[in-house]
């Protein structure tokens, strides 16, 4: 029950908190509107954020993809094979000192004003944190499962596919969750920078038309879609990693498990 | 089988640790190797098992039947090295699944079973090694290690995470479950040693050497209160505090 009732608690919390600040300082509608004017916007104005909000989800889940498989295969392909990660290491980490902000120009020139270049966008910036975590997991293996997989004639492909691959899952999932928090600042930057369409467009639009409380339902919508994100991708991890103990909450389940 | 090793060497960071170090493992005895920590002990038990990378360790081996060593050994390490991911039981087939493009065939699973059976343990064949205690996931290696069904069995301080009582349980089930096997065991605990060898050797001094072989009396495993055990005992760990001084 209070499971449930936690997050509802947090979000009122945050609105009283929200709503204080208004009354407090006394600014002005077009400053700071409070959460009853912005959340009325937010439902007379739906059928808006809704269209806008779809082409920026699809935007971030399709950079997420993209982003995550070119990780993976990165992340494989330099664990598995030593020249390339002697060579092309370096390279990795040299490319992560030029912002990926900065390119965003650039992408909008080569790939136009659609949502290709904020898949582009949001697809770069993820590739980097999930290459990094998957890699690390890869070649840290405990030693141990490894020389036991030798002394059983594991071949090298079935060390990888079966010890290095699972031991490296953990890893995986936290590169996910930090790809599943960047990846809506990737789209959101692309779209600034130049769309006729999304959250981001949509933001800047009303900004410009001082249409505050929209900017912020905006603002709203955003943050719902990256908070659903991470939430969905920490529950499929702990479902699909049951062994990964969390030491945090772990207190009553471990007492139940032993004799 | 007989097993010879000959002319053993390791160097740890330019220091010889030990060289010229000749073992022969008899076929279908247990041998106990028993030093302080830092001797080289786990090294040797790595170049027999064919996985001592990190050590600067050589030497030659030869079995008696004239083909190599390579893919024969069992390894049983201190730590239990059970994946996590894998049920109970899948650690058990582990050698199986490791080795197999398939999944592993009907009667592999139900020799699995028979073994986790003898160690006790087939109620808890599907559940993770995260919900068993310390002597139960060393159990569940055990079973594993058996699974392999390999001609040498290299145990490098099998029990030594253990407390004193499933120690002394897991003693008596690794000697009735590997009693006609060849086995080699690293330990630095005299009492192990003599419970469940058939000879003990001591492996001490700078550059270390090993000793000439104790055999203690009678069949394996042997009393904790037999008096003899407890003289070797004596024996033994005035041997390996000798070395200190």
């Amino acid at each position: 029950m209070m499971r449930l009732l936690r997050p509802l608690i947090i979000a009122l919390g945050l609105t009283l908190l929200w709503q204080s600040i208004v009354w407090i300082t006394g600014a002005p509608k077009f400053i700071l509107p409070g959460p009853v004017q912005v959340f009325t916007t937010l439902f007379e104005q739906a059928p808006l954020l809704a269209k806008h909000g779809a082409v920026t989800l699809a935007e971030i889940l399709l950079g997420l993809v993209f982003g995550v498989m070119l990780g993976l295969i990165s992340a494989l392909s330099l664990a598995t094979w030593g020249p390339l990660r002697r060579w092309l290491m370096p390279v990795l980490v040299i490319s992560q000192a030029i912002p990926v902000f900065a390119l965003a120009p650039v992408l909008m020139l080569w790939l136009g004003y659609g949502m290709a270049s904020k898949i582009a966008m949001a697809t770069l910036i993820i590739y980097f944190p999930v290459t990094a975590a998957c890699f690390d997991g890869l070649r840290q293996t405990p030693t141990g499962y490894l020389k036991l997989a030798r002394t059983l004639g594991a071949s090298k492909r079935a060390q990888l596919l079966q010890i290095r691959l699972p031991a490296a899952l953990p890893a995986f999932a936290s590169g996910l969750r930090v790809a599943a928090s960047v990846a809506p600042i990737g789209a959101v930057v692309g779209e600034w920078v130049g769309s006729s369409t999304g959250l981001g467009y949509l933001m800047l639009n009303a900004n410009a038309r001082m249409q505050v409380d929209l900017m912020f339902a905006a603002l709203l919508v955003l943050a719902l879609i990256a908070v659903t994100l991470y939430f969905l991708i920490d529950f499929l991890a702990r479902r699909l990693m049951p062994w990964q103990a969390d030491s945090l909450n772990k207190a009553k389940a471990s007492s139940a498990g032993h004799q | 089988m007989d097993i010879h090793l000959s002319n053993a060497s390791l160097h740890w960071q330019h220091h010889c640790v030990f060289s010229q170090l000749n073992l022969t493992l008899p076929g279908g005895r247990w041998t106990s190797i028993l030093g302080q920590s830092g001797v080289g002990k786990s090294s040797l038990i790595q170049l027999l098992c064919g996985i001592a990378d990190e050590a600067d360790v050589q030497g030659e081996i030869a079995c008696s039947d004239g083909k190599p060593l390579t893919g024969r050994v069992a390894w049983m390490a201190q730590d239990d090295l059970l994946l996590p991911w894998l049920s109970v039981l899948d650690n058990v087939l582990l050698g199986a699944r490791l080795t197999q493009q398939r999944r592993p065939k009907p009667e592999q699973i139900e020799r699995a079973r028979y073994l986790l059976s003898q160690v006790g343990l087939s109620e808890r064949a599907q559940v993770l090694p995260a919900q068993l205690s310390g002597g139960q996931r060393q159990r569940v290696a055990l079973a594993r290690t058996l699974f392999q069904d390999c001609p040498l069995v290299c145990m490098d301080e099998p029990f030594s995470a253990l407390d004193a009582i499933n120690r002394l349980r897991l003693q008596d089930l690794a000697a009735s479950l590997l009693h006609d096997r060849t086995v080699l065991m690293i330990t630095h605990d005299p009492l192990e040693a003599l419970r469940l060898s058939d000879q003990i050797l001591v492996l001490g001094g700078s550059p270390a050497k090993l000793s000439s072989p104790i055999t203690p009396p009678g069949r394996a495993p042997r009393q904790v209160s037999d008096s003899e055990v407890l003289r070797l005992q004596g024996e033994l760990l005035e041997m390996l505090a000798g070395e200190t001084s």
